[in-house]
């Protein structure tokens, strides 16, 4: 690791001065993902600010009827509420599909929003990658590609956002508020919020730097019948080759998004008009745009397998 | 630290040792580079086992770090400190985390149990005399992080938390699938699984 200096911030004001100060500072909360990456020197910040006192750990109903979620609740915090198990079970059961019991007790809302690709060659800083070392060239084209993007992927970069959270974020259609540097606030719809590789993988979010994010709101409840289904290589404590997070409606209408695909949770709200059409319209829709690799081309039959399970699941 | 005695571990000496040459062969040209220079430090008051220490340590020294190095605390281990083997779990305020991600720094404060303070040779922790009972080890390495994350666990299980396994979110059952789900954040390179499954659920009362 790289030395760094340190300090802990009371309040949100607070967080954003030093973070104006200190403009190639990180802010630090669970960091389960950020300290990995220290450690491996592809994140090296010179001074952390650490976040975790500022009081941003609360569920509460707004009076839209909906929730808004600190963005410092912890994932096992958020998986167990009474309100997210009742109403949102899908964000439940993402959460709960994802990493360990002990990264669970310590990584947040925001954190796991902003945490980075799995993809093995951003983790390898002997071997070139535009998302860590900026035009230095994509290993992943040409190498080890089986668990990479296949929707809105670029020339320069098929990483995938590896989070299950955030996909059933994006199908809630989830709202991440933040507080920029300056104290201005603003509100960005989850759909918006993660960005497409492009030219500029190592852009991963819309945040501006020194942006903290503050909370996540979800809307009011859907309704339904709430699933989230991941396929990975193993039972437990793995990242999704594809994950469907799907909620479903007894007049054969429904949201689906899916993980495991792309750089951001992919939802395509056009192939959701298709749902009473049965699970292979939609992913016919969902997958046309697909480029595949010799080695990732199962996915494609992977994602409308796995959402013929999600109907299956939801008649049962 | 505010104990008066720390007893000199053979590690300790050796660190020692390789400190001074150190400081010995540098030359006095070089004292004034950034590389002599101090990296930041920061403080941080843990609250370990019951007793309260105070260490100001190197900003990058992580709980596990500075439990290890620092309290001399060695039953949390360091196995891939990447928070993949689950080697290093602590509780911290009753909750199990991997101690190798999260700095001591940002535990000012907090209360931390290791699997020292879980019980002693003479009054084990339920969880330990059914590990030994079980037979629930091999190499032994994985055990403390396999017995601090089962205690963390278990009161999770209790206090109603569901898993990916659980059946109904609101009504988890204490199962062997549910123990098997919960603890697959720990590791055991000797694939002991099975003698540990039956250590946890016997202290569990679940039916392995």
């Amino acid at each position: 690791m790289k030395p760094f200096t340190y300090e802990r911030v009371a309040t949100p004001a607070e967080a954003a001065a030093a973070a104006l100060k200190n403009p190639k500072a990180r802010f630090i909360a669970g960091g389960t993902n950020l300290l990995d990456l220290m450690k491996l020197e592809i994140e090296v910040p010179p001074h952390l600010i650490d976040i975790n006192r500022l009081g941003l750990d609360k569920i509460k109903e707004t009076d839209q009827g909906g929730l808004r979620i600190g963005a410092l609740v912890r994932n096992t915090d958020l998986a167990a509420d009474r309100r997210v198990r009742k109403d949102y079970a899908v964000l439940s059961r993402a959460l709960l599909s994802g990493a360990s019991g002990q990264l669970r007790n310590k990584a947040t809302t925001a954190g796991n929003l902003l945490q980075r690709t799995r993809c093995p060659y951003f983790y390898d800083p002997t071997m070139p990658c535009n998302k860590r070392a900026p035009g230095s060239g994509c290993s992943a084209l040409q190498g080890f590609n089986r668990n990479l993007a296949i929707l809105g992927t670029s020339d320069q970069c098929i990483a995938t956002h590896p989070s299950d959270m955030a996909v059933a974020m994006r199908l809630l259609d989830a709202t991440v508020e933040t507080v920029h540097a300056d104290g201005r606030t603003r509100a960005i719809p989850i759909a918006s919020f993660h960005r497409l590789p492009g030219t500029t993988p190592h852009i991963e979010t819309d945040l501006a730097p020194g942006e903290l994010i503050t909370a996540v709101v979800l809307p009011p409840p859907l309704g339904g019948t709430h699933i989230y289904r991941k396929v990975r290589d193993r039972a437990s404590y793995a990242f999704a080759l594809v994950s469907v997070a799907a909620v479903l409606q007894r007049d054969g209408t429904g949201r689906a998004a899916f993980g495991g695909l792309a750089h951001k949770p992919w939802r395509v709200e056009a192939a959701e008009a298709r749902m009473a059409q049965g699970p292979k319209a939609v992913a016919d829709a969902v997958l046309a745009g697909a480029r595949t690799t010799p080695q990732n081309a199962f996915k494609t039959v992977l994602a409308e397998r796995t959402l013929a399970a999600v109907f299956e699941q939801a008649r049962a | 630290m505010d104990e008066d005695f720390i007893p000199v571990s053979r590690r300790g000496i050796l660190a020692g040792g390789v400190a001074t040459a150190t400081i010995a062969t540098a030359p006095a040209s070089a004292q004034d580079s950034p590389q002599d220079r101090p990296p930041p430090s920061a403080t941080t008051r843990l609250k370990v086992n019951g007793r309260t220490m105070t260490l100001t340590v190197d900003t990058r020294t992580t709980l596990l770090d500075a439990l290890r190095e620092h309290a001399h605390l060695t039953g949390a281990k360091k196995g891939c400190d990447h928070g993949q083997c689950g080697a290093c779990t602590v509780l911290v305020a009753g909750r199990r985390i991997n101690s190798c991600l999260t700095l001591a720094a940002m535990h000012d404060g907090d209360e931390i149990t290791t699997i020292e303070g879980l019980g002693r040779p003479d009054d084990l922790h339920p969880l330990q005399a059914a590990f030994v009972a079980h037979d629930s080890y091999q190499c032994g390495y994985c055990t403390p992080g396999q017995i601090c994350s089962a205690a963390g666990m278990l009161a999770e299980l209790k206090a109603g938390v569901p898993s990916h396994v659980s059946a109904d979110l609101d009504d988890p059952r204490a199962t062997a699938d549910e123990v098997r789900e919960r603890m697959s954040g720990n590791i055991c390179r000797c694939g002991a699984y099975s003698n540990i499954i039956e250590a946890i659920s016997e202290v569990g009362g679940i039916k392995a």
